[in-house]
């Protein structure tokens, strides 16, 4: 027996009699004599469960987490505070063991879930229907050119260079597989160029990408930058930080046909990326393209209200290669741990955390900006994250800042070679007044040790 | 049948947090904002804000934590009960894995941490690479895909690239009429079009359709997708000459690694042909379903295939004078199909499916393969010796591997009895039922899948609770036809759901 098998020596000869077999071996005869292993897999014996607890705790000792060190690293993954609840309920075997609702009569408490959620992100975005969530941020955008081409039939792409880096990739990738071409629009002052974008989009476009905050912390003027998509057509999909929805306008409000985005800092941890989910808002008109599971309210035989998987057939499950996404398991269990969140913070301390985060962050900045060899890389207004620009190598820079104990923030030179000097700093609750003094006080430091070429 | 009387979940009726909303309510308490409170206006455009927060609920922790309670108590889950649903190996999730998971090095790492300062998320990584690596018998990992379906789309990019590297553009993906739904999905997602592939009498691959598939336009032969053992729970012995033909015709094999709880230790995918094959965490690796995800999707592959592995890829560098070896990101991978997601993966997913491998070890994983299918045949055994024997009959009468499908054909005919009938009457009977109406090509299919982790005694229970239905459905039909009658909410209306979606809240 296994750690995790209970059939005894007793169990397994009654089996194999019943059966009608001597050994398991007979079972495994369908596969041919040449294709078995014969021999034990190359990995070590089992251990005991106090050992692999002792070997996953040294695995993650030597890594510095945000508990570790302050964390000012954002670039679409955010340092929030996840209330106790979170854990408390979503480790509950009755969420955390199911499968997807494919019985809805035994799986009422999941599909309510999504019903809620989906309420939340239609609220949040301020667009009427929500998916039940996609796997992360940069794939869902990659699943809003799929349905841009099967609701437009075309196949250009205008991207706007605040799109997040990885967002961009990802949608480059599915698009050599659906066919799509991508042009890409530069920013102008932090901001995505209007007359650039406006030039790029034509006839032939399916859809304008956007992102606001954008990559670089730029609150985006979404409403006059999408006039081009509606002029010619084409969808406007904005991907938007969901912790900024309680003071930015929403993307629904200002003509997105998508609005979607990373999910995390609702409600889950940062995971070095993963799991969290990505969450899609659609027009009405786009309810039979979207990508994901949606729970629907209906009513069982006797009257009562209730909830079901809605529109499957546009599931891989039941359309198979005229599915409108291959999405099958995604993310409910992050999706729940977003909307214990949002009910713990609610309509007032969702708006409250917003404009908390936007005042530290224009304190922060300024603060920031004010340090010798350290300038704003752009002056559009931010939401929650601003860039800046180091008069001195960013890397060796945040060396420095490491050893005192502070993630000092993102290296834009990683995805931006034209801002070699950048650095984005993201702000999060959790980060004080104080703990953002001592990175001003850090990075000073750093860049003039730099500048004066002492030693690290 | 009379009408019973209302169970006390059922009387309660659903009420969504939203409307147990009071303005005024609140959980949260944040910090003060210790910066000046200068008004929004002077910070962003007024026009770039929001005149109303959006409509959140307005309620305090504890009736959170009640409503939320509440609704887990109207899920079945696999910690309370037999959960036997085909293909989806839903087998034990050891709590270790929860704990490790939620170390501080792992939960509050930053995924954009420099590598310097993540040496032990990576070489975690790198591990389960290795492990997953010679679990599948192919040489390369990339752990990036987030669930099996993404892994599909990956395998299918990289098909697409490898023929593109060759100066081909082939158009054909081969796939049998019992493949997952999300096979045929990816296929035209990545730009491909699928060619079906009928099945033999055995229950495996028609070699004659295949060959006959591939002649109608060899050039254009891009990929055969396949599960081995497949989605009727048979291990396909022509495999070999099946992989000749394919590699023949100059297409690549991929694997629909599903099904890979049935072969751990026994048999390895890379050494049957296949060139790329997708790993589901959250079956064979025990993480969590999570009611319908997170999961994992990490893809082996072959030499060949190698090179177009998506960006990035954790590598490890050998130290040099007696220094450890370090572990990085390689992001220089000029032949790559690129990211298929932000940063690197799900790597909580990957903690978990680390432990769960070092836990079971090589022994351990072959002994649960072979546990596994131990648990179908005799529970196919257990059915055949039963009314099921007759009613419910296997569809292709050989030994199973991981799982098995019966035809509910002769039940409804001779009972009226439907497949979906006896699967909400299991509902009352405290099971969770099989998969149903599917694979495709069985007609009133149930696919039983019980994983290893279960006892001969839920085996023997889950056994007498279909004879006991189909002795009660031989007495009486229409009582299968109403149920369930114990379930938080009876059968419902899945047709308006989709006629007149209503899917969200009205406030």
């Amino acid at each position: 027996m296994t750690r995790y098998t209970s059939a005894t020596p007793g169990d397994r000869a009654e089996m194999l009699a019943a059966i009608g077999v001597d050994s398991p071996a007979d079972l495994f005869a369908q596969i041919p004599e040449s294709l078995r292993l014969n021999r034990p897999l190359d990995l070590e014996p089992g251990l005991p469960e106090a050992e692999v607890y002792e070997r996953l705790a040294a695995l993650a000792a030597r890594n510095a987490d945000a508990e570790a060190e302050v964390c000012f690293v954002g670039a679409g993954m955010y340092d929030h505070y996840v209330p106790a609840i979170v854990d408390a309920i979503t480790q509950r075997s009755e969420f955390l063991t199911p499968y997807t609702p494919y019985q809805p009569e035994i799986s009422q408490g999941g599909l309510q879930v999504m019903f809620e959620f989906q309420t939340a992100m239609t609220e949040l975005t301020g667009l009427p229907v929500s998916s039940a969530g996609l796997y992360e941020g940069p794939s869902s955008v990659a699943s809003a050119g799929y349905l841009a081409i099967g609701a437009t039939k075309r196949r250009r792409f205008v991207v706007s260079r605040g799109l997040h880096p990885h967002s961009r990739e990802t949608l480059a990738t599915y698009a050599t597989g659906f066919g799509a071409e991508l042009v890409e629009v530069g920013l102008e002052g932090g901001t995505t160029d209007a007359a650039a974008l406006a030039a790029a989009v034509d006839e032939e476009t399916a859809a304008v990408f956007l992102q606001s905050p954008n990559f670089l912390g730029a609150v985006e003027d979404v409403e006059a930058l999408g006039a081009a998509a509606k002029e010619h057509g084409a969808l406007l999909v904005v991907a938007c930080d969901p912790m900024t929805l309680g003071v930015l306008r929403p993307p629904g409000e200002m003509g997105a046909d998508v609005a979607l985005g990373e999910g995390q800092p609702l409600g889950n941890r940062l995971d070095f990326g993963g799991p969290s989910f990505g969450f899609f808002c659609a027009t009405e008109e786009q309810i039979r393209r979207m990508p994901g599971r949606i729970a629907g309210e209906t009513d069982d035989a006797d009257g009562r209200r209730g909830f079901v998987l809605a529109l499957q057939t546009r599931e891989q499950h039941i359309r198979r290669e005229k599915a409108t996404n291959n999405i099958c398991t995604a993310q409910a269990l992050n999706a729940l741990a977003a909307m214990i969140h949002l009910a713990w913070l609610g309509r007032d301390g969702f708006r409250e955390l917003g404009e908390l985060l936007v005042r530290r962050t224009a304190y922060a900045r300024e603060r920031l900006a004010a340090v010798d060899g350290v300038e704003l890389l752009h002056e559009a207004p931010v939401a929650r994250e601003f860039a800046l620009r180091l008069d001195a190598p960013v890397a060796a820079v945040l060396d420095r800042c490491a050893e005192r104990g502070i993630a000092a923030g993102y290296p834009l030179g990683r995805d931006y070679p034209e801002h070699e000097d950048g650095l984005l700093v993201a702000i999060t609750e959790r980060r004080t007044r104080a703990q953002i003094d001592a990175l001003a006080e850090a990075l000073g430091a750093a860049v003039a040790a730099e500048r004066e070429g002492v030693a690290a | 049948m009379t009408p019973l009387a209302e169970t006390p979940m059922q009387r309660e009726r659903a009420t969504t947090i939203y409307e147990k909303s009071k303005p005024g309510r609140r959980a949260a308490a944040l910090p003060e904002a210790e910066v000046p409170e200068t008004p929004l206006e002077e910070l962003i455009p007024a026009g770039l804000l929001r005149a109303e927060p959006p409509n959140l609920p307005e309620i305090a922790e504890p009736e959170i934590v009640r409503h939320y309670n509440k609704l887990s108590r109207r899920n079945f889950d696999l910690d309370s009960g037999f959960y036997p649903l085909g293909s989806c190996t839903m087998k034990h999730n050891p709590r270790l894995n929860e704990r490790v998971a939620a170390l501080p090095g792992h939960a509050r790492l930053h995924p954009a941490q420099d590598p310097r300062r993540a040496q032990g998320a990576l070489e975690l990584m790198w591990l389960l690479q290795r492990s997953l690596a010679e679990i599948c018998g192919l040489p390369h990992v990339s752990l990036q895909p987030s669930a099996g379906s993404h892994g599909e789309l990956a395998g299918l990019l990289l098909t697409r690239a490898f023929h593109a590297a060759r100066g081909e553009r082939r158009s054909k993906v081969l796939a049998p009429d019992t493949s997952h739904g999300t096979n045929p999905a990816s296929v035209t997602m990545a730009g491909f079009e699928t060619v079906k592939v009928a099945t033999n009498e055995r229950g495996g691959v028609d070699i004659e359709d295949l060959k006959a598939r591939i002649e109608d336009d060899p050039d254009q032969v891009a990929c055969l997708m396949l599960t081995n053992p497949n989605t009727l729970g048979l291990f396909d012995e022509n495999i070999e000459e099946i992989a000749a033909l394919i590699h023949a015709a100059g297409g690549t094999l991929y694997y629909d690694g599903a099904n890979l709880n049935a072969v751990m230790g026994h048999s390895r995918p890379g050494d049957m042909g296949f060139d790329i094959v997708h790993v589901n965490l959250h079956k064979s690796f025990s993480q969590p379903h999570g009611g319908g995800g997170p999961g994992a999707g990490p893809i082996a592959v072959s030499e060949r295939i190698e090179p177009f592995l998506p960006r990035p890829q954790v590598v490890r560098r050998e130290g040099e004078n007696g220094h450890a070896p370090s572990y990085d990101l390689d992001l220089e991978r000029p032949k790559s199909i690129g990211r298929m997601r932000g940063f690197q993966g799900n790597f909580g997913v990957f903690v978990r499916s680390y432990a769960y491998i070092l836990s079971l070890g090589a022994d351990g994983l072959a002994e649960a393969s072979e546990t596994a299918v131990l648990n179908a045949n005799y529970l196919k055994a257990r059915l055949a010796g039963g009314r099921a024997g007759e009613r419910l009959p296997v569809a292709f009468d050989r030994h199973c591997m991981h799982e098995f499908v019966l035809s509910g054909k002769p039940m409804k005919k001779e009972l009226g009895t439907a497949t979906l009938d006896l699967a909400k009457r299991l509902l009352d009977f405290g099971f969770h039922p099989p998969t149903v109406y599917f694979p495709l090509l069985v007609d009133e299919a149930l696919m039983i899948e019980p994983t290893e982790t279960e006892t001969k005694e839920s085996l023997d229970a889950f056994a007498d609770a279909i004879e006991e239905i189909l002795t009660e459905a031989e007495a009486d039909p229409e009582i299968a036809k109403q149920a369930p009658y114990t379930t938080p909410v009876r059968r419902l209306d899945e047709v308006k759901a989709t006629r007149r979606p209503v899917v969200r809240q009205p406030l």
